[in-house]
């Protein structure tokens, strides 16, 4: 494939078709993608595995996606200083990192480095790991008016300068095209061993609250939860043999549990059909969320939860489960619906410092030409 | 009447009297930071009691075009909080209300002039405590923890503040109350907060504070191993780090440190060392039993004399007394000194050390060494006699020298202890023009007017109203496309 090419019928974001495609392979060609973007004016959307295209809004307007289906691989790997450095478009499951790992959960099969930073996805361990944005270390990126910039390092601590890997994690793309990123590694443990009890829905609080006052250090906490019925909660711990055996057995008395090998086959994935939503409430109001009317699964450890929201109850369900949330002192956003849904529900609710938001959109895509719309208050 | 002089009559009328320190004398008590060869006097500083009274203040600032720098408890080691002569300064120490601990949720919020350890001290009874612990624990708040993203011994298994923080109030630089992040996890929209922990003040005031709780370890167990030299201490960093343990804590210090810990706090550390590591490894009992035997016998393996294991909280403290007074105990050996802070790959901490020694020997000047072995944090204490003409020069040269060190290996300029007026120099040396540049597009999207703490951080002010490189004339301003 060339550096720039016509889209095709495929090449669409969230049903919005492009005109073009470019698929740079080093962050030099794809400043020069942007570069001439710019000079055209162009509206761009970058792609990197296409696991969460149907995220967010539909952007207002599009003649360009930026594929980084050949901006991959590891450029370094240093294990004694525990941290790596990858092009954006690398599969996050494909990474090759011996006895180290970036301790960051794949929620979608093929998801890139790129795109889990983009969309700020994370997984079951970021109770203990945290998430790309605790991570990450340094980064590159070009912005939309063609400029290679980064932010960062390559160590793992390091004050110089404002922290711009933050803002552009989760930013949905808007802020210009992640090349590339440094990460923070974590040995991998040993052994890892979970802890499964299944319980009505009720004694889920208790529950969870007495896993907090065990000092096993749980690597997740995760619960499914089905739209009715029992509740199955499962505490994962990683570390060495004999301490895995110890931890996993306190844990297995004060649940009532069991003790399993494996994770449950749910575990880590989004339990969506066709609408999914994001929860976020603090510890104590994780059970608040259950028994609304949508199944719920996720991080009870960190409190950050998905529901599969039924499509034929979309718009109330939607509702139930924001004023809930809201009330609680967190935030329900709609991560992906079909066209129908999505045209009658808000996507992102309430967000805080809108305003400042915008000023910071102003400043980094003038122009306003990168994911115009998909992001929080039509950014 | 100047303008200073209207603003503080606009706040004594607004906020009272008591609130504002005008007086010549009482304002030269706020002329400097921890980094007290930089000083200067500020045009007026005010103590709000709470966050409308700082907005108050921020506004009156704002609408007098007069810049306002803010200040904690005044620990920082870079000049972050150093006054504005014909500003404001703003001191956060009469707002120290732990507003709510909250363990069930993990959480505690707090206003920015409590301090550190109070934080620490106010969750430990129902089993919690804040992790970010720097040396000035028992004096720096929480506010100025935010301002410079502060770190600590045991960053390297629980990271910096940043990670620790999840919601801030903040008073932006045009006097607004924003709110950011929260008591939940993952706001939606720009991770503002993470962009603004570790803005040294440039970016607004956070006015209310909300942490994360830890859970307290079940088991700590603190090792102190003596070893004839440096190399072999950082071998044995290196081979714990091999071993897939992460320690709560891995410190090192040189010979020269341990001699002016031993003279400033008697410490008692092992008689002929040529470096001292501190290991310690927290977390379930079982956990740190297995892993405790693994990093003594590693530490053995490489030439360590003699380990001793803290047997009570006790000796723990005092292991870490003479670790965490190091930098004022150098005061005991040299009339004066410089704290570096600069940070390398791990891995290179060996050939660093050498190289630091030959600059040190060439320019005839003694550097101690104390750093946080694990992330490859370093403090060199470059010491000197200001008495003594051209010394005081030559350990600037060597202090610089030590930063250019970090910069050739990949690191950074600082690990900890910010950029603000001391190493705003340097920090063409480590980003590029555009990488400034594009800080400087979340500075002006904060602060327009550049009167939030100007002359940190960035080497070079830039004003926000010029029209970014590049972009085009005639484009639709913001404001049409919305």
């Amino acid at each position: 494939m060339e550096l720039w090419a016509d889209a095709t019928e495929e090449d669409t974001v969230a049903g919005v078709p492009a005109r073009f495609v470019a698929a740079p392979r080093t962050t030099d060609e794809a400043a020069a993608v942007l570069t001439a973007a710019a000079r055209d004016d162009l509206a761009v959307v970058v792609r990197g595995g296409g696991t969460k295209l149907d995220w967010g809004l539909p952007p207002r307007r599009l003649d360009l996606i930026v594929d980084t289906y050949r901006l991959t691989g590891v450029v370094e790997h240093a294990a004694g200083d525990l941290i790596m450095v990858a092009r954006a478009g690398t599969a996050l499951d494909a990474l090759e990192l011996g006895a180290q790992q970036l301790a960051l959960d794949s929620s979608l099969p093929g998801a890139t480095i790129g795109g889990t930073v983009a969309a700020g996805t994370s997984g079951p361990r970021r109770m203990l790991y945290g998430t790309a944005r605790d991570l990450l270390i340094g980064i590159t990126v070009v912005l939309p008016d063609g400029r290679v910039t980064h932010a960062g390092g390559k160590v793992v601590k390091n004050v110089a300068g404002y922290d711009l890997g933050k803002l552009y994690t989760g930013a949905y793309g808007t802020l210009g095209l992640i090349t590339e990123c440094a990460f923070r590694l974590h040995p991998c443990p040993p052994v890892a061993a979970t802890v499964q009890r299944t319980a009505p829905a009720a004694e889920i609080g208790a529950l969870l609250a007495a896993v907090r006052a065990e000092q096993v250090v749980p690597s997740a906490v995760e619960i499914d939860a089905p739209a009715e019925g029992p509740v199955t909660l499962a505490v994962l711990v990683e570390g060495t043999v004999a301490g895995v055996r110890d931890r996993a057995a306190r844990l297995e008395k004060v649940l009532g549990g069991q003790v399993t090998e494996d994770v449950p086959a749910w575990w880590g994935r989004y339990p969506w059909d066709r609408v999914g939503m994001k929860l976020t409430v603090p510890l104590s109001r994780v059970p608040d969320l259950l028994g609304l009317g949508a199944a719920v699964r996720g991080s009870a450890g960190t409190g950050v939860l998905y529901a599969d929201v039924p499509v034929a109850d979309a718009p109330a369900v939607v509702e139930r489960l924001r004023a809930t949330a809201v009330r609680a002192g967190g935030h329900a956003v709609v991560l992906t619906a079909p066209r129908a849904v999505r045209e009658i529900v808000d996507m992102w609710g309430p967000v805080a410092g809108l305003a400042l938001m915008r000023r910071v959109k102003d400043r980094f895509d003038p122009g306003h030409r990168f994911a115009p719309g998909r992001f929080v208050g039509g950014i | 009447m100047t303008t200073l002089d209207v603003v503080a009559a606009r706040l004594r009328a607004e906020l009272g009297a008591d609130r504002i320190v005008n007086d010549r004398q009482q304002l030269r008590t706020y002329e400097c930071d921890g980094l007290a060869h930089y000083k200067v006097i500020p045009g007026l500083v005010v103590l709000p009691r709470d966050a409308a009274e700082c907005a108050s203040t921020v506004r009156a600032c704002v609408e007098a075009g007069v810049p306002f720098v803010a200040r904690g408890s005044g620990t920082g080691l870079s000049g972050g909080a150093l006054p504005h002569a014909e500003g404001v300064l703003i001191v956060t120490s009469k707002m120290r209300a732990v507003v709510e601990v909250a363990p069930a949720d993990e959480r505690a919020v707090v206003e920015p002039g409590v301090i550190n350890l109070h934080v620490t001290k106010a969750a430990t009874p129902h089993g919690y405590y804040y992790a970010p612990d720097p040396s000035s624990q028992q004096i720096c708040s929480i506010g100025g923890n935010v301002a410079e993203n502060s770190g600590g011994a045991h960053c390297l298994k629980y990271g910096f503040t940043t990670n620790h923080v999840t919601g801030a109030q903040v008073v932006t630089p045009d006097g607004e109350l924003v709110e950011l992040g929260g008591r939940a996890p993952d706001t939606p929209g720009y991770d503002l907060l993470g962009a603004f922990v570790g803005s040294e003040g440039t970016l607004g005031i956070a006015t209310r504070v909300t942490v994360r709780l830890t859970r307290l370890p079940e088991s700590v167990r603190t090792l102190l191993a003596a070893f004839p030299t440096t190399d072999q201490a950082g071998a044995a960093t290196s081979a714990i780090i091999a071993a897939g343990v992460v320690p709560a804590a891995v410190e090192m210090m040189d010979a020269l440190a341990i001699e002016a810990a031993e003279a400033a706090v008697a410490c008692g550390y092992p008689a002929g060392a040529g470096a001292v590591l501190i290991v310690e490894l927290d977390g379930p009992a079982t956990e740190v039993e297995a892993q405790f035997d693994q990093v003594t016998a590693l530490c053995a393996a490489d030439g360590a004399f003699e380990l001793r294991v803290a047997a009570d909280p006790a000796e723990r403290a005092l292991f870490w007394k003479g670790r965490k007074s190091a930098f004022a105990a150098v005061g005991r050996i040299s009339p004066d000194y410089i704290v570096q802070d600069g940070v390398i790959p791990r891995t290179a901490l060996p050939e660093v050390l050498h190289s630091i020694g030959e600059v040190a020997r060439a320019h005839g000047v003694r550097v101690a060494n104390v750093f946080h072995a694990g992330d490859g944090n370093l403090h060199p204490l470059v010491l000197f006699d200001d008495g003594v003409p051209g010394e005081a020069e030559r350990a600037e040269e060597v202090s610089g020298a030590i930063i250019d060190l970090c910069i050739a290996h990949g690191g950074s300029i600082t690990g900890e202890h910010g950029v603000g007026m001391d190493k705003a120099k340097y920090m063409p040396r480590m980003f590029t023009d555009d990488d400034l540049e594009t800080m400087q597009l979340l500075r002006c999207a904060f602060d327009p007017a550049g009167l939030a703490n100007p002359g940190k951080i960035f080497p070079t002010p830039r004003l926000c109203g010029e029209v970014p490189r590049r972009h085009k004339a005639g484009e639709p301003t913001p404001a049409e496309l919305f």
